[in-house]
């Protein structure tokens, strides 16, 4: 079970798999997302589902090595295994719940930053299946960073930006936004999907447009059952568990500071136990440099 | 042994200033020598209270007959007639308040330690190698359960030995429920105890699918309609945690007593080995008064944190195990009872720096019978701490009832089923445990799943 059947390295650092997972194919939806384990130590690593084929029973991960966990995955093979794979978890996007012809009708922009670029896929390529074709900006830093875009520009109306002006749009994606609107793009809605300070300036942007805003929440989570409470956030006067609830809200509604201030939670001491793996004994702590 | 007959056999523990920094079980249990001399206590009563104490009814003095003869095989053969996990049962009973509440010894005296005895038969029997088995012949037909928790393992046991093919579907990487994320190490052993009950659930046949959470890898309808199975058992527990609801419970360094003790039991975060980072407090203050409360204010102790209870009602009421509340006050816990939370402080950087209590007087009784709390006004005082733990209860998870066709609830989410045979308002579906009632005990749970699995038998071959 959960054999990688295919690896590709999509850019420094960010890795695309195809894994078995027949259960998790079979009843998979654009939006939510799986958790895995690399080996029998393994911390529980939550990943949103980028693609999935029921027919082979296979499901499509691609993540950024961050720390000590994403760095063993970046490790293994085609023919590996991962220890555990559980999923889909998560609510699915509510787009995949409205009648086509409804979507049809609706103007919809994504927004996808860096390796949130994969699961933005994964809602395009669901809407171009059924004939719905968007628009999605896609952003990084730099050109050489940039994941996936033919498979984005196969299946929506891609606007590409880059942070140093590199390729495509010279901005950030609310650059890039405002610049769509500037040129008379209406949305009725737009989907952001990235690192949370990217969708915190794409909502208050959103805002001030008046554009409904849906994010994915990306906390620390533990189980991702709903059973630890781990990953809670607050939307609107709610508390809210983003691995039951969500992980999709609505972006107005959502407490972007506290969320990030939370989700750094445990930052120090993951950096200090990556440190340490990585160089053995020579991290003491105390240097100052991991805080 | 100089045996004063009216009181127990002492039983030895680790020291409470050696354990209090470890996390190695505190009881270390009885010998064979202590055992035996303890057994000598029993009466072997005519009409024995203490069986009807016992929500299994365990044929207490039928197997503590055995032990008085060192016949430790023949002790685990009576007991393995009525509870699948006894090395469990026998260290998290709340034995105070069954089996050991009402036996006769206890009138004048100390009640026999019937829990100790248990436990001793079940670690001997685990030492010695001996296993339960079954030599049913196949039944042919298929059972689902999901959750891996006691009641699930003991509806599993009981049904694979009548001869039906069973599979059990768990959502987490790791079997036991409660008894793998929720109870810590140093009151059941995971690799030595909870993991050699497991396996030998597992001796009998029964298969375990980990990783699969049913409502959303698959669902109870697909597993009858898809898959094959003739029953399905429900035993999904109760885990979602409560908060409070009270400003600043979003600080860093507020958690859930669940997410607490999950990254340290099933993570193993207590370990420098581990690689799931857990936080390590200066000081801890804990919310709530039972097992839930005392096992995190335990464990965020032995990770080094002065550690305050906080409970709202008196001593009397505390839900908690007397023996863990006991060793709780040994290893130097501080409890603030008749106290309520009402805010949590952060300081600028987003980290809990204490938090604000009121002080509680009893009123009346309320419906339970219990006097409730009542606030006494102006009594704020404020307790400074770097960790506050929730510990408030949980309920059961909707997941499994807003997924399943025809799958009744009440009004507090758990499962409504018949108490005598689990069965629900879905025809070929059981449920029992703590997704029935609510959070309960281990032995409840038990003796649910094994109620069920005779339900299921009689529902399968009505049917055949
Ligand atoms: C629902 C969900 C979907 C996600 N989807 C993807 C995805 O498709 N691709 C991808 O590359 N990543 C995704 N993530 C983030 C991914 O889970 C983390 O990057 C991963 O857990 C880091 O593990 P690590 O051991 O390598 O790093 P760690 O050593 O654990 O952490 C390194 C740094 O990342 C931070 N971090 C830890 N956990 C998380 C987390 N859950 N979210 C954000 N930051 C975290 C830490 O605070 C630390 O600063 C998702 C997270 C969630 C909750
Ligand atoms: C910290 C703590 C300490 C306790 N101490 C004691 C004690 O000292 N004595 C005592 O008697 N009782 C104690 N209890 C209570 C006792 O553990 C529970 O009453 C008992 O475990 C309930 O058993 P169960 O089988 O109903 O459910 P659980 O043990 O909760 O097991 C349920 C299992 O089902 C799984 N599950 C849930 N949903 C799904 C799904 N959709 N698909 C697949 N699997 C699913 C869960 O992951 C879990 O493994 C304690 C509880 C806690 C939390
Ligand atoms: S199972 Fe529990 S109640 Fe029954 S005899 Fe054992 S300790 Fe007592
Ligand atoms: S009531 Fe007490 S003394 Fe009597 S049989 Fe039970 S354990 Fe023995
Ligand atoms: S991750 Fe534990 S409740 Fe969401």
């Amino acid at each position: 079970m959960f054999r990688i059947l295919k690896k590709e390295n999509l850019a420094p650092n960010i890795f695309l798999m195809d894994v078995e997972a027949p259960r998790i194919a079979k009843n998979a939806l654009p939006g939510q997302f799986l958790i895995v384990r690399v080996d029998d130590e393994g911390e529980r690593v939550p990943l949103t589902i980028c693609d999935y084929n029921p027919a082979a029973g296979t499901v499509q991960i691609v993540f950024q090595v961050v720390g000590g966990e994403t760095q063993r995955m970046s490790q293994l093979n085609e023919g590996d295994s991962f220890h555990d794979i559980v999923g889909p978890l998560g609510k699915p996007s509510d787009l995949t719940e409205l009648p086509i012809e409804e979507l049809k009708k609706m103007k919809i922009c994504f927004i996808a930053g860096g390796v949130g670029t994969a699961p933005v896929y994964c809602q395009l390529k669901w809407l171009h299946d059924k004939g719905v074709t968007v628009d999605c900006i896609q952003g990084a830093k730099t050109k050489d960073i940039i994941i996936l875009e033919d498979e984005m520009r196969a299946v929506s109306n891609l606007h590409i930006c880059t942070d140093d002006g590199s390729y495509g749009i010279n901005g950030n994606v609310t650059v890039a936004l405002q610049k769509l609107y500037d040129d008379g793009m209406r949305f009725d809605r737009v989907v952001a999907i990235g690192p949370m300070i990217m969708m915190k300036f794409v909502c208050l942007l959103t805002k001030k447009l008046g554009i409904e805003t849906i994010v994915s929440m990306n906390p620390i989570m533990v189980d991702g059952t709903g059973m630890c409470g781990a990953c809670r956030l607050m939307v609107g006067d709610k508390v809210q568990f983003a691995c039951v609830d969500g992980p999709e809200f609505d972006g107005h509604l959502v407490d972007f500071d506290q969320a990030m201030q939370r989700s750094r939670m445990y930052a120090t001491e993951e950096g200090r136990l990556f440190l340490k793996a990585k160089e053995g004994d020579t991290h003491h702590g105390g240097c100052g440099n991991c805080g | 042994m100089a045996a004063n007959m009216m009181v127990k056999v002492p039983v030895r523990e680790q020291d409470p200033k050696v354990r209090a920094t470890n996390f190695k079980e505190v009881c270390l249990g009885y010998n064979k020598e202590e055992a035996e001399a303890e057994a000598a206590r029993c009466l072997n009563c005519k009409n024995p209270r203490c069986v009807e104490g016992c929500p299994v009814s365990i044929d207490i003095p039928g197997f503590i007959q055995k032990v008085k003869e060192s016949d430790v095989k023949g002790a685990y053969d009576v007991i393995s007639l009525s509870s699948a996990l006894p090395a469990v049962c026998g260290r998290v009973c709340p034995q105070e308040s069954q089996c050991e509440g009402v036996c006769v010894r206890g009138i004048k005296g100390e009640a026999v330690s019937i829990g100790k005895l248990e436990r001793y038969v079940a670690d001997t029997a685990r030492e010695m190698g001996i296993k339960p088995s079954t030599d049913a012949a196949p039944k042919g037909k298929k059972v689902a359960i999901i959750g891996s928790g006691p009641s699930g393992l003991t509806c599993a046991g009981d049904l694979a030995r009548m001869g039906y093919d069973v599979t059990i579907f768990e959502a987490l990487h790791k079997a036991g429920g409660v008894l793998v994320y929720g109870i810590p190490e140093f009151r059941l052993p995971k690799d030595a105890v909870v993991e050699k009950e497991i396996e030998n659930v597992k001796a009998l046949g029964v298969k375990i699918e980990t990783d699969c959470v049913i409502g959303k890898s698959t669902t109870v309808d697909a597993l009858m309609k898809e898959e094959g199975f003739d029953a399905v058992f429900i035993g999904s527990g109760a885990g979602l945690p409560k908060f409070m609801h009270i400003p600043g419970e979003q600080a860093m360094g507020v958690f859930s007593a669940n997410e607490y003790l999950t990254r340290s039991n099933l993570m193993k975060a207590f370990s420098d080995d581990s690689r799931t980072p857990i936080m390590k407090p200066k000081k801890a203050v804990i919310v709530g008064g039972g097992n839930v409360a005392m096992d995190a204010a335990r464990t965020a102790l032995r990770l080094g944190a002065e550690t305050h209870i906080v409970y709202r009602r008196s001593e009397e009421e505390l839900p908690a195990r007397r023996e863990e509340v006991l060793h709780a006050k040994e290893e130097g816990i501080v409890f603030n009872l008749l106290t309520n939370p009402v805010e949590i402080h952060a300081d600028e950087k987003g980290w809990v720096k204490g938090i604000t209590c009121l002080r509680m007087e009893l009123g009346e009784p309320d419906a339970s019978g219990r006097r409730s709390p009542v606030e006494i006004p102006g009594s704020e005082f404020y307790i400074e701490c770097d960790a506050v733990i929730m510990s408030l209860g949980t309920s059961p998870n909707p997941l499994i009832a807003s997924t399943t066709e025809g799958l009744d609830i009440n009004r507090r989410k758990c499962i409504v089923a018949n108490e005598d045979n689990g069965q629900t308002s879905k025809e070929g579906v059981f449920a029992g445990g703590d997704a029935v009632t609510g959070a309960a005990t281990v032995i409840l749970a038990m003796g649910a799943g094994k109620a069920a699995a005779k339900g299921i038998d009689e529902y399968l071959s009505g049917k055949a």
